[in-house]
């Protein structure tokens, strides 16, 4: 079956001023290669400053590629003019690791999750209520909390609230980056729940940027790991975090807090 | 041996608009051992920042201490001045923060706001202080402190940061450091290096520390002792191996069994539904009869909703406030 999504040698590129004044190019996306089928999960992970999630606001149209290809149902985003693009955006949708930010604190629960739906202007006023109570029930809120505002909900209710506005328009791919690192560990299970109830019910495809590693082998089929903008071990979850290749994820393995400390090294100073 | 800090039966609330007042601490005690790391494991609403920033009177206007004590080296710090308090902060007691980004001047050099904090306690003369300065730094930028020292914050880099945030609270020799989140916002790799970097202070420096978290797994293998609260009550404390790995009280155990483990046998677990603990900590700010974790309890028995568990001890300071175990 052809993949949801191919990314194939894809390049991103910034230029700052570096201390001295000189212009420094610095390659936050070194040739990222990889395909995710749908429905499934494909967890990306690394150490801050990796890329990743470079990678997903590519993916998600947010940033131009300098170059490489974006396969995204069967047609490459980064060659589309701006008014193609406006098309599959819809249907790449981010989270983002802190709700708090990414809601407008002046808008109640109703209005933004009315937004979406509005800018796109395919429904009628009633048809858009009608909707907007279908997302909450879908994530798990109460209707009750429709004239809310988001500093009124809890944190894992706000995260409910940005699933609820990222499916409105009924994407195909969803960019979860480090979208439950903010949560209380039990609210994070409440979530993860959800978004794994969505795969299931909607057929959903996600791209799960983390660090956490654990995580990361619940909800994901397969694992790449980042480092310095370069993919350098993909596969399998399980093949993967039991049998590390390189040194960064066997790294990343060790630094990874667990409450089995038996298997952790000692900390070092 | 005497403990540093002894905190008995800790009450504080919190009044907003109109007459309600909400407890966000209710009978906090427990003590706290020279030389000794207290893991503090709670998450939103249990209180946990409330608890930081009461043991240093630092409230803001609308909390309330109710009543309870805070001894320091035998001192009440409840109890004391203004002026004593100022001599304790800093200097006695540190306290460090979460957000490295935000705890520091984003235009003042590092080095500088270090020296800042030595200047406010320290009367001794500029150069011995600038000597200070740099040894402090020095113990944390062992390879390159003069260039942090020249850098602003936004030249470094979060773990960098936190260190200099360190450097601040362990400049006049504190006895005890009390760390609020410090390494919530840092990637795992930073996060372990900076508990490193907390561990050889203990070790060399003699420090007793209260590290708070909301992360569980941060504590294994760091904290000795752990303490678990929820709703403003301590659920359960103990040595840190015991609670982490055979929690007592339904809270944790149900708690750290919602947490997916990295190495367990994923063969059929993968993609199936965590175990989670129904509702949300909201009904632990309704004031009630009975046990505050009770709505949200897998064990409940009829007993939790008459009255509040009294902790129950379980061995060698190991104790558990819940009905199943006497409480």
């Amino acid at each position: 079956m052809q993949p949801l999504l191919k990314v194939e040698k894809l390049v991103k590129g910034y230029e700052s001023n570096n201390v001295a004044g000189a212009r420094e190019k610095l390659l936050a996306l070194d040739g990222v290669s990889f395909a995710i089928a749908r429905g499934t999960t494909l967890a990306v992970v690394g150490e801050s400053g990796s890329g990743k999630s470079t990678l997903g606001f590519s993916i998600a149209c947010l940033e131009i590629p300098t170059s490489g290809s974006i396969w995204f149902e069967g047609r490459d985003i980064v060659a589309l003019t701006e008014d193609e693009r406006r098309q599959v955006r819809p249907r790449i949708q981010l989270i983002f690791q802190d709700p708090s930010n990414s809601l407008n604190p002046r808008w109640s629960v109703e209005e933004i999750l009315l937004e979406p739906l509005t800018l796109q202007g395919k429904l009628k006023r009633e048809e858009m209520k009608q909707r907007a109570v279908y997302l909450m029930a879908q994530v798990g809120l109460s209707p009750d909390m429709f004239q809310r505002l988001p500093a009124q909900l809890s944190g894992g209710q706000r995260q409910r609230l940005a699933i609820a506005r990222a499916l409105a328009l009924e994407p195909k791919l969803l960019i979860l980056d480090e979208a439950l690192s903010a949560l209380d560990c039990s609210v994070q299970a409440q979530v993860a729940n959800l978004l794994m109830e969505l795969q299931r019910t909607l057929g959903m495809t996600y791209l799960f940027i983390t660090h956490d590693l654990a995580m990361a082998a619940h909800l994901a089929e397969d694992i790449a790991v980042m480092n310095r903008g370069r993919v350098v071990e993909q596969g399998p979850a399980h093949d993967i975090l039991r049998h590390p290749k390189e040194e960064i994820t066997q790294h990343l393995l060790a630094a990874m807090p667990s409450l089995d400390s038996a298997v952790r090294p000692p900390l070092e100073s | 041996m005497v403990p540093i800090l002894e905190v008995q039966d800790l009450h504080v609330s919190y009044s907003s608009s109109g007459d309600a007042s909400y407890p966000a601490l209710a009978g906090v005690s427990f003590q706290l051992m020279p030389n000794e790391i207290l893991g503090v494991l709670g998450e939103s609403g249990s209180g946990k920042s409330t608890l930081a920033i009461s043991l240093l009177k630092l409230l803001p206007s609308n909390g309330n201490i109710l009543k309870g004590s805070v001894f320091f080296e035998g001192q009440d710090l409840l109890r004391a001045s203004a002026n004593e308090l100022e001599q304790i902060r800093g200097k006695h007691i540190s306290l460090v923060y979460q957000e490295p980004s935000v705890a520091l001047h984003p235009a003042i050099r590092a080095g500088e706001q270090v020296f800042q904090v030595l200047a406010a306690h320290q009367s001794t003369d500029r150069r011995a202080l600038r000597k200070k300065k740099r040894q402090v730094l020095v113990s944390l930028f062992p390879e390159d402190a003069d260039r942090i020292a020249n850098s602003y914050p936004h030249q470094l880099s979060g773990g960098q940061r936190q260190r200099v945030l360190i450097a601040q609270a362990i400049a006049c020799g504190p006895s005890l450091l009390i760390a609020d989140e410090p390494t919530a916002s840092l990637d795992p790799t930073t996060q372990r290096e900076i508990l490193g970097v907390f561990r050889t202070l203990r070790d060399e420096l003699g420090l007793a520390m209260i590290f708070i978290t909301h992360n569980p797994a941060l504590l294994a293998g760091f904290a000795d002792r752990v303490l678990v609260l929820y709703g403003g009550r301590v659920a359960e404390l103990g040595p840190a191996n015991a609670v982490l790995s055979s929690p007592k009280h339904p809270y944790p155990r149900a708690l750290f069994q919602s947490m997916p483990q990295i190495f367990e046998d994923k063969g059929n677990s993968r993609k199936t539904n965590l175990p989670v603990i129904a509702g949300d900590f909201s009904a632990a700010l309704v004031p009630r009869e009975g046990c505050v974790f009770e709505p949200r309890c897998a064990d409940r028995m009829e007993e939790c909703r008459k009255r509040e568990p009294t902790p129950v001890n379980l061995g060698k300071s190991h104790t558990v406030s819940c009905f199943k175990y006497g409480g």
